[in-house]
């Protein structure tokens, strides 16, 4: 049943990294709007300030006598102090020739209208941002254009850039870290519903087929409302086939006991030998149907009991005892004498069904390859495992066969003659193997075969 | 080699503009492999000692020190940047502008007050206000102008004493003298009217101020306005002809800076000799000028190192200014 599922990838997995991989690509978002967005609000400042220092310059040009004069402020540069000290440029232009400043700074255009021009430019290989504005005099005679463009490096406001890219920069590295957390904690608390079920499914017992009964998120519904449907059919399925079991045991033993006691009877009226003989071979063989029907049936029941066992605090004392109170007839039509050595108080945790029909396979088989007159010893050990020993003094199992004697149908070559099926080892060592334990064989040296089951 | 073309190259450049030095002179005597050149408006008394401590430190320079006026100096850095390694100036708007037009070297590294440098390229090393210097002489018996509107008063009530006695600097020459001359226009209206009452007196124009001081030490002037004061206090062999005013109105100080060439060819010495100028600052028996003060601690507003300083430095400014300036000093 521990067949292994096939799996395709983890439900944790892919709803932890959609989460964090969402979260990643929203931090890095985050991050490249909002320096985008404080990229434009930084150079709007800076363009303010540029345009401001134009509109001061542009103002404080005159006409006087005839000469254009431009008186501007102190302030016109003092605004574009900075704390990175960046360089400050500038030109004033009458219509096209430079009246001052810097002539490496040329005007944009010679008419591009009203209001202030900003642009990008380089000069010495340096980025500056340009502000130009133009306004007419008119003097007496003419009207000239008087054109002014202050420029400025863009030191500090890269700086102020790189200050914010780096707060940016840690604010979406603690977003995403809290988005991972948060994806930790979603998952878990969507996974573990899952976990809960699975664990009230796994923790019932093998009889238990009733459907779930506690509330599930609404998402998990169909799965448990399939999951309930599936155990009430395989109730019904279970509780179908061990009618069919106990229908079956019951169908074949019954009418083999009637024709068994129809054959004795007719032994004990029969006088010629050869007919006496033909009646004794029926007997042994009605017995060794009987028999194999009965193990068949029992291998049957275990082999379903021992996907659901049905683990009960017993004393193993007691039920070897019972076994062998209950055998003991039989043993004495053989006069054999069945020896139980067991200290009290052996307590074991196992299917008691499983457990008294695998021993009392064992004591079936010992009794049934023990000679008149002897002795089968049953020893009960707590120690260093919970083992029950079965020595007969019979001839032993063939030593080149010892390997093979618990499969299924496999006697030994030196069982001919003896009613069996075969089955007996190997239901014994299913319900071993069921408990986590094994079975061993081994002849004793003074004649006997010896059975050890440890649990 | 490339030393020696650089100190070939340097020499031919210098030789080239045929250049008449106020002073040149030359620390060690002997030759040595490199040779820094230094460009200063600083009298070689003042700066002897700490290049002497700074050839201390680095034996195997010798050091040039050329001396002119502080408008020579943008002429001539301006025509040959790669001939000079180190500028010095007191005008601090010159020096400015030579920084902002990408002529200084941005030194890395230089832990430096923000206020007492503009883009890690150009660096103040001292304070010093511009002062009215007077001769005792003159003034024995009344009492001392302490402020610019006492000195109108004074020039005011007594013309006949002060004609052709009055001192200033030649704006239209001296760039440290048009310095303290714009500066005072910005701050004070007084200062129109002080030099409308000196220009009416028959005002001597200078270039520089030790002239100013040695006519005052001498007696053919008695009022000197806008002197160095530091140039002044240092003559102490002078002390009992001249006193010194720090006006109580306002006071225009300024800061001497220095500057790496951006074309030397010698970054890490050139830089070598602004850190030891600036450690130099801590050490009185080799720094003999006023060292760098916080003007927030001091007290007293200091011409601040910024882009606003070439404001007066454009074409059209300076062309209104000098107008007004000879209109009312040049009558």
């Amino acid at each position: 049943m521990s067949e292994a599922v096939r799996v395709s990838g983890s439900l944790r997995n892919r709803l932890t990294v959609i989460l964090i991989g969402g979260a990643a690509i929203l931090a890095v978002l985050l991050f490249f709007i909002v320096r985008n967005y404080a990229a434009q609000i930084a150079q709007q400042s800076q363009d303010n300030i540029l345009g401001a220092s134009v509109t001061s310059i542009l103002g404080a040009a005159i006409i006087r006598d005839g000469a254009v004069e431009v008186d501007f402020p102190y302030a016109s540069f003092s605004m574009l102090n900075t704390d990175s000290d960046d360089r400050v440029f500038y030109a004033i232009y009458q219509d096209d020739t430079l009246l001052s400043g810097y002539e490496s700074l040329p005007l944009v255009a010679p008419d591009f209208g009203e209001g202030t021009v900003f642009r990008s430019a380089t000069i010495q290989g340096t980025t500056l941002r340009v502000a130009t504005a133009s306004r007419v005099l008119i003097g007496e005679d003419r009207r000239t254009r008087i054109s002014v463009s202050v420029a400025q490096t863009q030191d500090a406001l890269s700086g102020v850039l790189n200050r914010i890219s780096r707060n940016v920069a840690l604010f979406g590295a603690g977003f995403f870290a809290l988005a991972t957390l948060l994806a930790f904690w979603a998952t878990s608390t969507t996974i573990g519903q899952l976990k809960r079920l699975t664990t009230s499914v796994t923790r019932r017992g093998p009889q238990d087929l009733s459907p779930v009964v506690k509330p599930v998120p609404s998402e998990m519904v169909p799965l448990v409302s399939s999951l309930n449907h599936l155990m009430s059919r395989l109730d019904h399925s279970l509780s179908q086939s061990e009618d069919f079991i106990a229908e079956a045991a019951h169908r074949v033993r019954t009418p083999l006991a009637t024709v068994r006691s129809h054959a004795e009877a007719t032994l004990q009226r029969v006088g010629r030998e050869e007919n006496r003989q033909a009646l004794r071979s029926m007997v042994r063989a009605i017995d060794e149907s009987s028999r194999a029907a009965g193990q068949l049936l029992d291998h049957a029941m275990i082999t379903f009991r021992a996907d659901h066992l049905d683990r009960q605090d017993l004393d193993l004392v007691d039920l070897v005892q019972e076994l062998v109170l209950r055998l003991t007839p039989v043993a004495d039509m053989k006069d054999v004498d069945l020896r139980l050595d067991a200290a009290p108080g052996i307590r074991v945790a196992a299917d008691p069904i499983l457990l008294q029909n695998a021993i009392r396979n064992l004591i079936d088989n010992a009794l049934k390859y023990s000679p008149s007159d002897s002795t089968i010893m049953i020893r009960l050990r707590s120690a260093p495992h919970i083992q029950v020993e079965i020595c007969d003094e019979g001839p032993g199992f063939p030593p080149d066969q010892i390997g093979g004697l618990v499969a299924r149908f496999a006697r030994g070559s030196n069982a001919d003659g003896i009613i069996g099926s075969g089955l007996g080892l190997t239901i014994a060592q299913d319900v071993a193997l069921a408990h986590g334990g094994h079975i061993s064989l081994a002849n004793r040296p003074e004649g006997g075969a010896c059975v050890t089951f440890s649990l | 080699m490339c030393y020696l073309f650089l100190v070939i190259f340097s020499l031919w450049a210098a030789s080239g503009t045929a250049q008449d030095w106020e002073d040149e002179q030359v620390f060690p005597e002997e030759q040595a492999a490199r040779v820094l050149t230094v460009l200063s408006s600083t009298d070689t008394s003042f700066f002897a000692s700490i290049i002497e401590g700074f050839i201390a430190r680095n034996p195997s320079v010798q050091v040039r020190y050329l001396v002119t006026s502080t408008a020579e100096i943008d002429t001539v850095f301006r025509a040959s940047p790669a001939a000079f390694d180190i500028v010095i100036s007191s005008a601090m708007d010159l020096q400015i502008k030579l920084a902002n037009d990408g002529l200084a070297l941005e030194i890395e590294g230089l832990n430096y007050p923000n206020w007492a440098a503009w883009r890690r390229s150009l660096f103040a090393f001292t304070t010093e206000p511009a002062a009215i210097v007077i001769n005792r002489a003159a003034f024995a018996g009344q009492s001392v102008p302490e402020t610019r509107q006492d000195l109108i008063q004074v020039l005011r009530a007594q013309p006949e004493a002060f004609e052709d006695k009055l001192g200033t600097y030649d704006v239209r020459v001296s760039g440290v003298g048009y310095l303290f001359a714009t500066q005072d226009a910005r701050t004070s209206e007084t200062y129109w009217r002080l030099m409308e009452v000196m220009g009416s007196l028959g005002t001597r124009l200078y270039c520089c101020s030790g002239d100013m001081i040695e006519d005052l030490a001498a007696g053919r002037i008695t009022v000197a306005y806008n002197v160095l004061g530091s140039y002044a206090i240092a003559r102490t062999d002078l002390a009992d002809q001249i006193e010194v005013i720090l006006p109580a109105d306002f006071q225009t100080t300024m800061m001497r800076t220095a500057l790496v060439s951006a074309q030397t060819g010698q970054p890490e010495l050139a830089t070598a000799f602004i850190r030891h100028l600036i450690d130099a600052q801590s050490n009185e028996d080799m720094f003999p000028l006023p060292p760098l003060q916080d003007a927030a601690k001091a007290g007293q507003p200091t011409i601040t190192l910024e882009p606003a300083l070439m404001t007066y430095l454009d074409a059209l400014k300076k062309r209104t200014f000098l107008d007004e300036w000879v209109n009312a000093v040049i009558q």
